[in-house]
């Protein structure tokens, strides 16, 4: 088992380092929660958020780190994979295919890392006000969460990826599930900036607990921990069982493309 | 240029004919599009619970911009996404050699080759808001009004669609840019938001550097009869620019085209 996961996890690494550049990029991209950051400071609406003085960017910047450490792309992985037929090949191997996705992600966040660190090392040199160091405790809080939160929208995403075999567009499926993800998950404005009757509301949806919460324990505003660790470990609960029956159901009437 | 109106027509016929195989998605678009609307609303209110302006913008002011964003994303699905995107895999598979070869304009067949009715929802969206904010944001609708926000949407469009062939241009060189297209559209989402809103460092760079501001806010001006002289003038300046380099930088592109695997 351990050699499997050593050849898996080694040779996606491998692949990743090849596609340095895309990735640079693609952490690049992720620079909306920096455009909002802008918007907020200047906004009278920000500074009665309760973050204090300095908690907008350090909420911001861990926003930004915490989504890219949890991003996932199993769906556009899988959609390619499927109508490419390289799916049968990787259904015959002794090992499920979603090993294999796993520790693509996996790989694709460790060749992230200094990206990441470089923006967050550029951010402190423009905001030298805002620098600030988590407490080890914190910052081992803030990893188990970002952890969780890309544990759930992995099992999110392999949902959907399930559904690949129904349908040939689950892609389309994707874009569904990630506007309210956008919205929700406090990527654009922390939680305590929603009325109360929408944060109520959105805390019964799986977003928060993707950045809002992680984010929080990052910047270490004060925040319930008790209480995000309980619903990322339900959601991870309630998706796990579902992803696997689908996914037994799906293989069941698998095809393969063209059939 | 008949012939190119000729071809036109062919393009988007089998375009829309192909896509209209897929009516499902169609629909799913529709219901992406209307929450991607609602939940930037949303986040726009957010803006508004403790005082009544962003950036000196009012709601309904706001919401025009926020029109005018929704119809150019609209028209970036519509047009450019699946046109210029398919850029980078002509230059990887080679098969720009196929484009080069033929009788028309290589920049007109890669930017007008094909149309994705995925953006039509967007486009409908945008366009109704901006019609129904504008007459309760104080706008007018004289004729002069119409034809400078017709002018500057246009050149918006224009810049947008120079800025995004540009990029996609330089595949050329590196081959895969799909990220660098990603790069900007994350870039672009800036402009949901009146650049007044902005700190002044960033109002600059969205005007000079990464003109944002010419797309959504310039136009919601003028919808709102407020265009100034001197922005209309540069609008039009930066978007005949835009244009003028893109055609330059594809000219110098070509002469760098090697074909894939040579």
């Amino acid at each position: 088992m351990r050699r499997v996961a050593r050849a898996l996890l080694g040779s996606q690494y491998a692949l990743m380092l090849e596609y340095r550049a895309e990735i640079a990029l693609w952490a690049l991209s992720g620079l909306l929660p920096f455009i909002m950051l802008a918007l907020w400071r200047q906004a009278p609406a920000g500074a009665h958020l309760g973050l204090g003085s300095g908690g907008l960017d350090r909420y911001f910047l861990s926003a930004y780190l915490v989504r890219q450490f949890s991003v996932v792309w199993v769906v556009f992985a899988f959609e390619e994979d499927a109508l490419l037929g390289r799916l049968s090949p990787y259904l015959l191997q002794p090992l499920h295919p979603l090993w294999r996705y796993l520790a693509a992600h996996l790989a694709e966040q460790l060749t992230r890392l200094p990206f990441a660190a470089a923006i967050a090392a550029l951010f402190f040199v423009l905001n030298p006000g805002a620098f600030w160091l988590p407490s080890p405790g914190g910052l081992f809080l803030a990893w188990l969460a970002t952890l969780g939160a890309f544990a759930i929208s992995f099992l999110l995403q392999s949902l959907i990826a399930a559904l690949c075999f129904w349908s040939e567009k689950a892609s389309a499926l994707e874009r569904l599930l990630f506007v309210p993800y956008l919205f929700l998950s406090g990527l654009l404005a922390p939680l305590a900036a929603f009325p109360p009757g929408v944060r109520a509301m959105a805390q019964w949806t799986p977003f928060p607990w993707l950045i809002n919460f992680p984010a929080r324990l990052l910047a270490g505003l004060p925040v319930d921990a008790a209480a995000g660790f309980g619903a990322q470990l339900a959601w991870i609960a309630l998706l796990l069982p579902a992803v696997l029956l689908l996914w037994r159901a799906g293989v069941r009437r698998y095809t393969a493309m063209g059939a | 240029m008949r012939r190119y109106l000729l071809t036109l027509r062919r393009f988007w016929g089998t375009a829309i004919a192909g896509q209209l195989e897929y009516q499902l998605n169609v629909l799913i678009e529709l219901l992406a599009a209307a929450a991607n609307l609602a939940g930037s609303l949303f986040i726009l209110s957010l803006f508004f619970r403790q005082s009544g302006s962003l950036g000196g913008w009012s709601w309904q002011q706001a919401l025009v911009v926020q029109g005018v964003y929704t119809l150019l994303d609209g028209v970036a699905t519509t047009w450019l996404r699946p046109n210029l995107g398919a850029i980078v895999s002509h230059v990887r598979e080679g098969t720009l050699d196929f484009v080069l070869l033929k009788p028309i304009d290589s920049q007109f067949w890669l930017s007008l080759r094909t149309l994705s009715p995925a953006g039509l929802s967007e486009l409908l969206l945008g366009l109704g808001l901006v019609v129904w904010a504008a007459p309760r944001a104080g706008g007018s609708a004289g004729p002069l009004q119409l034809a400078l926000a017709l002018l500057t949407l246009l050149t918006g469009v224009v810049i947008l669609y120079a800025l995004w062939f540009l990029l996609a241009a330089t595949s050329i060189w590196f081959v895969k840019t799909w990220n660098a297209t990603e790069v900007l559209r994350a870039a672009l989402t800036a402009g949901r938001f009146p650049i007044a809103a902005y700190p002044p460092a960033l109002r600059l760079l969205f005007t000079v550097v990464l003109p944002v501001a010419f797309l959504t806010t310039v136009p919601a001006e003028a919808i709102l009869g407020r265009a100034t002289a001197p922005w209309l003038g540069a609008a039009l300046l930066m978007a005949v620019l835009s244009f003028a380099a893109s055609r330059a930088f594809w000219r110098f592109a070509l002469r760098h085209y090697t074909s894939a695997s040579s």
